[in-house]
């Protein structure tokens, strides 16, 4: 299951003026392997991914790639070397078709000179199947993205990551807005992108979500570790405490439970 | 969800598909529109569907449709251009003061007008996308900048509001020949610009497409931010739109020049909202990300069929643009409406 990991990072800090937004987090990620960033609204999630997509350089900290530190000069670099990332809503246009979206900024073409175009036959094609076997169902490739459900917009960008290469698969709460039926096919797709030997770095505040496809998990809270666990190593309940802030938690329940 | 579930409701959806398929094409609307438009006037006046009354109404459809389909990509880039317009004029003054005033021959003259009208489509890009203004508020600059230019410099040089006299330059007949005659057929007089239309509508439809400079015109002006993201050079599409639909208000103005030999200061004035009417009765959304070359060009017929039946017709010309305003509204209700069916969120 676990190898060397494909990206770590060590020791990372990133201020915003005097806010300190991450401090001394380190984390990794291997091939075939799930890791999920918990933390709830304002723990720094967003910060660390931003760090590992090569939007933010980090203040301090190591990045590594294959153990060889680097310095990304942003997310092109970042995706040229098969990292990437989907957000959750910055990943479709929703006037467009599903085939003309998973090609869109790498078009394959054919031709020459002024007579080469848009392989529009390979690329309707080549969706189809690519979704198809990563069990993604579109009933048709032209329809347009906006008439897609969020989770299969998400399952439509995993699936798009997968086929260009991608090596770690960054994943921002992409089932945050989801429901129950509908998270539950995204999580699918994330445990198929792992089968296929890609490193999956999934980011959420729901446990539940994280539980079940997670092979390590790191809790951030207020900027700042609060532990980084292997699978087995934590419960489901351990995790929703570690996230809350456990003595926050009790107190919220006692002094729910006063008003029964 | 069990599987014979599951195939029920593929089963539902794929019944409705080839509807919905055909609903959803952008050029749906005005279609519909041009055939009820014809046969209107065609059951006003016999002579609107003769030979000579059809190569009438090609003719101010043609010159508008080569600009409603540049706007329409301009449009489904997410942009507008209202020194389009104008631009027409500039490039026919161009075209004509150095061909007349300044010894040019006429090709020279016409290469000028077209590093000119570039030029203009440049900066117009470069601003939009630079300073993030909308394009709207930056073409209006541009429009009545152009718009005093073209009557300051005309004033200035000849002392009245038109240049005229291009038929005695060097190189007119050739030139003439090529943007500007007509072929008689069957009892018709064809304007040679109704071929660079059909040309125009045509090259613009593989592109919009078939080629990857399309897809990321649906992409930016659809989610400039999203495009980016997947490496989309979004500000070298919108300069090249701007550029394209300048070059597109050169062939025009070259064309009228060309035609009456002559140019007004005031030339193409007013225009600029012909255009974005005809491509958005074509399909395009106001807000970009949608629309078709070919819906613009039919657009553009509809506006030559309205503009010349009314005349057929023998009614006074003035319920003209009662006629458009009411087709424009009708036009995007439609478009509106049969979008929203498409885009029904499926779950």
């Amino acid at each position: 299951m676990s190898g060397a990991p494909l990206l770590a990072v060590r020791q990372v800090e990133k201020r915003f003026g005097s806010v300190l937004a991450l401090r001394g987090v380190s984390t990794s990620v291997a091939a075939g392997e799930v890791t999920c960033v918990l933390g709830d609204n304002g723990a720094g999630k967003s910060t660390l991914i931003k760090i590992l997509a090569g939007v933010h350089r980090p203040d301090a900290g190591e990045y590594l790639l294959d153990g060889e530190p680097v310095r990304l000069s942003g997310p092109r670099e970042a995706l040229d070397r098969g990292i990437a990332t989907v957000y959750q809503d910055l990943a479709m246009i929703p006037l467009m078709s599903v085939w003309r979206n998973f090609f869109l900024g790498s078009e394959p073409v054919r031709g020459r000179g002024p007579f080469r175009r848009f392989d529009v036959a390979a690329a309707r094609r080549t969706a189809r199947a690519e979704l198809a076997a990563m069990g993604i169902d579109i009933r048709d490739p032209d329809q347009p993205v906006g008439t897609l459900s969020g989770g299969e917009r998400q399952s439509v960008a995993i699936a798009r990551a997968v086929y260009f290469g991608a090596r770690v698969l960054i994943l921002d709460e992409p089932t945050s807005a989801l429901g129950v039926k509908q998270a539950g096919v995204v999580l699918r797709y994330i445990a198929r992108a792992r089968d296929r030997g890609l490193g999956v770095v999934f980011i959420t505040h729901n446990p539940h979500h994280a539980h079940p496809v997670g092979d390590r998990f790191l809790v951030l809270n207020r900027g700042a570790a609060v532990g980084e666990y292997a699978k087995g190593e934590v419960t489901r309940e351990e995790l929703t405490t570690l996230m809350a802030g456990g003595a926050e938690l009790d107190a919220l329940a006692r002094e729910l439970a006063r008003g029964e | 969800m069990t599987t014979a579930e599951a195939a029920r409701r593929d089963e539902r959806v794929a019944r409705v598909s080839p509807v919905r398929r055909v609903l959803v094409r952008p050029e749906l609307g005005s279609v519909v529109g041009a055939i009820v438009v014809f046969a209107f006037f065609a059951a006003q006046s016999p002579v609107f569907w003769s030979v000579s009354g059809v190569s009438n109404w090609l003719d101010p459809a043609s010159t508008l449709g080569i600009m409603a389909v540049a706007i329409a990509l301009l449009m489904i880039g997410g942009e507008f251009d209202l020194s389009a317009g104008v631009l027409t004029g500039s490039t026919g003054l161009i075209l004509v003061t150095l061909a007349t005033r300044y010894g040019l021959d006429v090709w020279s003259a016409m290469a000028a007008g077209l590093v000119f009208a570039l030029a203009v489509g440049f900066l117009n890009g470069l601003l939009v996308v630079r300073t993030r203004l909308p394009s709207f508020i930056v073409t209006l600059g541009t429009f009545l900048m152009l718009q005093g230019l073209n009557l300051g410099v005309t004033k200035l040089l000849t002392g009245t509001v038109q240049v005229g006299g291009l038929r005695q330059a060097p190189g007119y007949e050739g030139a003439r020949q090529v943007f500007a005659a007509s072929v008689p057929l069957a009892g018709g007089d064809f304007r040679v610009a109704i071929v660079w239309w059909l040309a125009v509508t045509a090259l613009a439809t593989w592109v919009l497409m078939r080629t990857r400079a399309g897809n990321w015109i649906f992409a930016v002006g659809g989610n400039e931010q999203a495009a980016r993201a997947v490496g989309v050079p979004a500000a070298r599409v919108k300069v090249g739109l701007f550029m394209t639909t300048a070059a597109a208000a050169w062939l025009v103005g070259t064309i009228t020049a060309l035609r009456f030999s002559s140019v007004q200061a005031n030339a193409g004035i007013g225009q600029e909202f012909t255009f974005i009417i005809a491509a958005v009765i074509g399909g395009c959304l106001l807000t970009g990300g949608y629309g078709s070359a070919i819906g613009a060009s039919i657009g553009a017929l509809i506006f030559g069929m309205a503009d010349k039946g009314i005349v057929f017709a023998g009614w006074d010309a003035d319920w003209f643009t009662f006629f458009l305003g009411a087709m424009l509204l009708l036009a995007t209700l439609t478009n509106s409406l049969v979008r929203r069916y498409a885009e029904e969120v499926r779950r």
